[in-house]
């Protein structure tokens, strides 16, 4: 993935898990997955809070602000680790934008 | 990243029934199909749903013969989804239909993997051993993607359709599918009996993973295309199961428990039955399941191998079929001193002076009790 991809995703664009893929916590590993066709992904901690407001309704400029102000980050940064995760994730079909 | 807890299963495949309409000649089932008679039943079927949740499986792949050939496929995938298990329904297509399909959308179903045998009708239909199955997948795939459920392609690659790799990712990118898994075949039960018929020439598969491979290039981002690469062309052999009993058990129609599909060939294997024992046991001590787990079990040249953590040793199903002995290498791997029964093999796959042949079609019993089956399939 180049910074070119990531960088032109639109802000407007409101991001989802399509059908087929599910972030669950697993009680018994005490850990949170996202569970797609064929594949188990370990999500780790800022992955998730990006991954749970994939929900089709907020935008990735509003989940970029709510995130950075959940977690008073620099919002360029969280910008940033926002479309890495969800680029990658659109170029494996385990996202919708 | 994949999950790894060593401790726990993650997938369980659950061949509910043996019965399927399609001949495939290359079917991962056994030679020997378990009759309807000695199918689980709905009770017993949720209650290893239900313990299979409690030992941590996360993904439930309900798969045959053909899933949709069980009456109660709906009330199975309900229970599935109520235990927070991921379903992936792996099916030839015959027998769903539209209602159906929206049924086990709304009883919670997750995925559906499909199966197609050729982009081109006539040929595809002659590997199925089904005339109109092509045009029927085609419709199922339409019930499918309608439903909202999202759809793998899965196509086995093998001598009569080595050159329409790329077509049949093509195909599966028109039927809407999210992912298509392009799988050279693997020679074990029916796939070991017609390997002759099945083997493509290296020259025919290379041709066919470089054109699948420049695919997945092009086509990132929609569709991805998950490989599973000619394992008697390789140099190393395959991770096979990501290592013997480590993340994934299968359960036959009639109960019983195997580390993979094919792990009933290698004899003195003892498997327990679902009947007689919790998952939890039969996955911590049933004696095939600890028969090849971890490495004490490996000869040389593995033993002091840098890539037993990567390949495990290769398949001990192979290793057995080809060498006569389980704990030996997977004589695919280069270094193996067996690697030249490999070699032999590709040889005569080059060689094609013999007569074209019929396929030895996968079937469960005589020809006339198919033939029922397949009306009992079609009045659904």
């Amino acid at each position: 993935m180049t910074e070119g991809d990531a960088s032109s995703l639109s802000g407007a664009s409101r991001p989802r898990l399509p059908r087929g893929v599910r972030l669950k916590h697993d009680d018994i590993r005490n850990e949170w997955l996202l569970l797609a066709p064929e594949r188990v992904l370990k999500t780790n901690a800022i992955a998730v809070e990006i991954l749970k407001r994939c929900t089709g309704e907020k935008s990735l400029d509003a989940i970029v602000d709510d995130l950075a102000s959940t977690f008073t980050a620099e919002r360029s940064r969280v910008d940033n680790d926002v479309r890495a995760l969800l680029t990658e994730l659109a170029t494996k079909r385990l996202v919708d934008l | 990243m994949n999950a790894a807890d060593p401790s726990r299963p993650v997938g369980l495949l659950a061949e509910l029934t043996h019965r399927c309409p399609l001949g495939c000649p290359y079917c991962s089932n056994p030679l020997e199909l378990d009759p309807r008679q000695h199918e689980l039943d709905t009770a017993s079927w949720k209650r290893v749903f239900s313990e299979a949740a409690a030992v941590g499986i996360l993904q439930l792949h309900l798969s045959g013969g053909e899933p949709a050939s069980r009456r109660d496929l709906v009330e199975l995938v309900a229970h599935g989804a109520k235990l927070g298990l991921y379903s992936n329904l792996i099916t030839s297509g015959i027998g769903l239909t539209q209602m159906l399909v929206s049924k086990l959308a709304e009883a919670g179903l997750d995925h559906v993997q499909l199966s197609i045998q050729d982009s081109e009708p006539r040929s595809a239909d002659h590997i199925a051993g089904y005339k109109g199955a092509f045009a029927r997948k085609l419709e199922a795939a339409s019930f499918v993607t309608e439903a909202g459920l999202p759809l793998t392609v899965n196509a086995v690659i093998h001598r009569a359709n080595v050159r329409r790799a790329g077509a049949m990712v093509e195909l599966a990118v028109r039927l809407g599918a999210r992912r298509v898994e392009i799988a050279h075949t693997q020679y074990y039960g029916w796939g070991a009996k017609n390997r002759g018929l099945l083997m493509p020439s290296r020259e025919e598969a290379e041709a066919a993973i470089g054109e699948v491979e420049a695919l997945k290039t092009s086509l990132s981002g929609t569709i991805v295309i998950d490989h599973v690469a000619p394992d008697y062309h390789a140099r190393y052999p395959k991770p096979c199961m990501s290592g013997w009993a480590r993340r994934t058990l299968n359960v036959t129609p009639s109960g019983k428990v195997l580390p993979c599909h094919a792990a009933e060939l290698i004899p003195g294997l003892e498997f327990w039955n679902v009947a007689d024992h919790s998952l939890d046991e039969i996955w911590n001590h049933s004696p095939a399941f600890n028969a090849f787990r971890g490495d004490d079990w490996m000869r040389e040249p593995c033993r002091s191998c840098s890539r037993k953590t990567i390949d495990f040793g290769g398949c001990r199903c192979q290793a057995f079929m080809l060498t006569g002995e389980a704990r030996n290498a997977d004589p695919v791997c280069h270094l193996s001193p067996h690697h030249h029964v490999v070699e032999t093999i590709l040889a005569e796959a080059r060689d094609d002076t013999h007569p074209p042949q019929p396929y030895a079609y996968r079937r469960l019993r005589p020809s006339t009790a198919v033939r029922r089956e397949r009306l009992d399939i079609s009045a659904d």
